[in-house]
């Protein structure tokens, strides 16, 4: 029953990221990308990361989200013409991803069944026992990772600077 | 004492930003200079006992995460006076008002300084990042078309290689749960040859996104517009240490404690340097633009740098690092030169410039130093770095490649020549009677990185002799 | 078919990168080459949070997992304020008419 489930999430969250990737309206776009956040998000969560699962959720399917939508407002849209014209040269381009798709399945199902390439450092140990306490996975980050926390503060005081440079309107032209 | 290399600017950049900051924005460009003076003071002076009584009175938590040896020692002082070179051109040349400029450098100086002293392969990335960030920031300030062309491409770019990087670190992680250099390091020794496939993945995703960051052929599309597109003193700081650092640095850290000389990537690292040196000397010769030139030539010194890296000996890696400084130094006084002409004249472009050198005494001057240290002319400092190259190459048993570098100086003299006769020599150009110097904040930097050239070309023999060479690299590995 | 669950994850990933990369190839419009770099990265996620779970030390991985959602974050935001700059010079998104630069 797992593995059905885990199954569909899966393809949910490819299926997902390949229908953000041909459709031709932008906004659909962003928001099937959000909703390929929301399954990687679910599967997560079930391989026992939940704190990244919950922060993946609320930033990466919402904030990511409404970061692009506001940019595509910002930004200028082609005109009625210009979609006609640009959608036939368009699908023509894009036509070819499902059949890649296809293959690579294809191809990673007979590499994984033949002996070609040895994958035994995956199936050498087995995940174990899901740990969900709150105290054991919290020390990770702050006691072994504290330095990683402190460039997390960097680079967003750097994103600061960015939004301010790049986003604010000088008055003199 | 580690630490306080990010602490003191993260406290410069927080002061500058707090409440009642309007009174604090004319001190910003003080306060900066105060920081990059501190970090080459710290550096020249790392013995003391000062420092290390200082930081014993706050416990960070990280300080045990942080290390710093010999290498890092020198890449901090070239770190600390590129930003300084770089903070007085951006005073003294650029219009606007420098305050994100500052703000960004010393962020640029965090992540940097943060790369340089870690030992762990995931806050290297993270460190790697902040660079990144600031650099895309920092080149697309003005806003024009071709500085937001040439982010974007770098952004790219750069990201494909995060991703690699990434990829890489997750593949590891399946074979050895620690992140740090020595465990991987011992990991990849016992493994004696014998390597499952996600180690080899790892690697070759690894060695490539690491190359794409540093600019090597065949990955370095986004580094002649990047350079060539940002403003001066942007460019002043990206081609002396930020690629250095990101890139150059990281790949002779890693080949150097991690994978350990693995003979394939030896091989591979000395023809992806040889092809550099060769096809960046060969492309700077058809090209019009002061800047772009400079890209060109920056991309065929780091050639030599990573192909010292390949080879592996001791001498080779001291070679390597000596011409990690010389190159810091003369190709960022070259980029001074170019601020001071493009301030001057406004124009980029060599076909319509020309006999500078009697408008601008100082600028010519100090240019000249800098392509004389960049042939490898002696006394100058880049003779003994390049001569080191070649000597190790030869004596490891590569002769072609030390034959490929010595002909590849010829090349370099050719562009050289052409670029400094038709800028700073010969005909004054129509329009340019009345270009006076260029104010004493652009020579100054200029001067004093043209002296540091001379005096460490002249001072050379005495500290190889003085140190006895052997003791200087038992120190750098 | 095997239903295994290192092979269903493993195929997601090679699947979500061959999507990703062939978007940064095929397209010509600035937004969606932003959507193939935030799929990559997705791939990227989830092979960390698998290689966590299968050795057995989850936390770890956890924490670069967030730490790396934080600084994805960071660099789409910037590349989002270059692609509208870039657009309020150009007045539209083609990735063709980026041509000012030589070589």
């Amino acid at each position: 029953m797992k593995d059905i489930l885990i199954m569909i999430i899966l393809s949910g969250l490819v299926l997902f990221a390949v229908i953000s990737v041909m459709i031709r309206s932008l906004v659909k776009a962003a928001i099937a990308l959000a909703i390929a956040s929301a399954f990687l998000a679910v599967m997560i969560f079930i391989l026992g990361a939940w704190i990244a699962a919950v922060i993946e959720l609320s930033v990466c399917a919402g904030m990511i989200t409404v970061v692009f939508i506001s940019s595509i407002s910002l930004t200028i849209p082609l005109s009625k013409e210009e979609v006609a014209v640009e959608a036939k040269q368009r699908m023509s381009r894009f036509i070819y991803l499902p059949f890649i798709l296809v293959l690579t399945l294809a191809a990673a199902i007979i590499l994984w069944n033949s002996r070609l390439i040895n994958f035994d450092f995956i199936s050498a140990l087995k995940g174990t026992q899901v740990n969900l306490d709150f105290s054991a996975q919290g020390s990770a980050i702050w006691d072994k990772r504290s330095i990683d926390i402190l460039g997390q503060v960097i680079v967003l005081l750097s994103g600061a600077f960015g939004v301010v440079v790049l986003f604010k309107e000088r008055n003199q032209k | 004492m580690q630490a306080l290399f990010i602490i003191i600017p993260l406290l410069a950049v927080l002061i500058l930003n707090l409440p009642f900051r309007k009174s604090y924005r004319r001190i910003a460009f003080y306060l900066a200079i105060v920081v990059t003076f501190f970090q080459i003071a710290m550096t020249l002076t790392s013995g003391f006992m000062l420092w290390i009584n200082i930081t014993d009175l706050f416990k960070f938590n990280f300080i045990t995460q942080l290390s710093i040896d010999l290498f890092t020692l020198v890449v901090l002082f070239t770190i600390g006076l590129i930003a300084f070179v770089s903070l007085m051109v951006c005073r003294f040349s650029y219009k606007k008002d420098p305050f994100n400029f500052i703000n960004l450098i010393l962020i640029a100086m965090m992540g940097m300084n943060g790369i340089v002293m870690t030992r762990d392969i995931f806050t290297l990335y993270v460190f790697l990042e902040i660079t990144a960030a600031a650099s895309f920031i920092l080149i697309a300030m003005d806003k024009g078309i071709e500085a937001f062309e040439g982010a974007l491409k770098y952004l790219i770019l750069s990201a494909v290689a995060t991703i690699f990087i990434l990829t890489a670190i997750a593949l590891t992680y399946f074979s050895i749960q620690s992140l740090n250099f020595g465990d991987i390091g011992s990991y990849l020794k016992g493994l004696n040859g014998r390597y499952p496939p996600n180690i080899t993945a790892a690697v070759i995703l690894f060695l490539t996104g690491l190359s794409i960051k540093a600019g090597v052929v065949p990955f370095h599309g986004w580094l002649p517009d990047a350079y060539m597109s940002a403003p001066a003193p942007v460019s002043v700081f990206l081609a002396g240490i930020v690629t250095k650092v990101a890139g150059v640095y990281t790949l002779m850290r890693l080949t150097g404690e991690v994978f350990n000389n693995i003979p394939f990537i030896s091989s591979v690292l000395m023809a992806f340097g040889a092809l550099s040196i060769v096809i960046g000397a060969l492309a700077a010769i058809g090209q019009s633009d002061f800047k772009r030139i400079l890209a060109y030539s920056s991309i065929s010194q780091i050639g030599y740098i990573i192909l010292a890296a390949g080879i592996g000996t001791p001498l080779a890696f001291a070679g390597a690092l000596i011409h990690f400084f010389n190159h810091a130094s003369f190709k960022s006084l070259l980029f001074v030169n170019s601020a001071a002409v493009e301030l001057q004249t406004g124009i980029r472009d060599i076909n319509k410039l020309g006999g500078l050198a009697g408008r601008m005494p100082v600028t010519g001057g100090t240019s000249i130093v800098g392509f004389f240290s960049t042939m490898g002319m002696p006394p100058l400092a880049g003779f003994w770095s390049k001569l080191i190259i070649i000597v190790a190459a030869w004596a490891s048993g590569y002769y072609i490649y030390s034959i490929i570098a010595l002909l590849a100086s010829v090349l370099t003299l050719a562009y050289f020549l052409i670029l400094q006769r038709k800028v700073f020599f010969g005909k004054i150009a129509e329009g340019l009677e009345n270009i006076k110097e260029a104010n004493f904040g652009l020579s100054f930097p200029a001067i004093l990185l043209a002296a540091i050239s001379v005096l460490l070309g002249l001072v050379f023999p005495f500290i190889i002799y003085y140190f006895q060479a052997n003791w200087l690299l038992k120190l750098v590995l | 078919m095997i239903l295994d669950l290192n092979f269903l994850i493993f195929a997601a990933f090679l699947l979500l990168i061959v999507t990703g990369i062939y978007c940064l190839i095929a397209t010509l419009n600035l937004i969606r080459l932003l959507i193939g770099l935030e799929i990559l990265t997705k791939a990227v996620t989830l092979l960390l949070i698998t290689s966590g779970f299968i050795t057995g030390s989850i936390a770890i991985a956890q924490s670069m997992t967030i730490t790396l959602i934080v600084i994805e974050v960071v660099v789409i935001v910037v590349a989002c304020g270059i692609v509208i700059g870039v657009c309020n010079h150009n007045k539209n998104l083609d990735l063709k008419n980026l041509r000012k630069l030589k070589g």
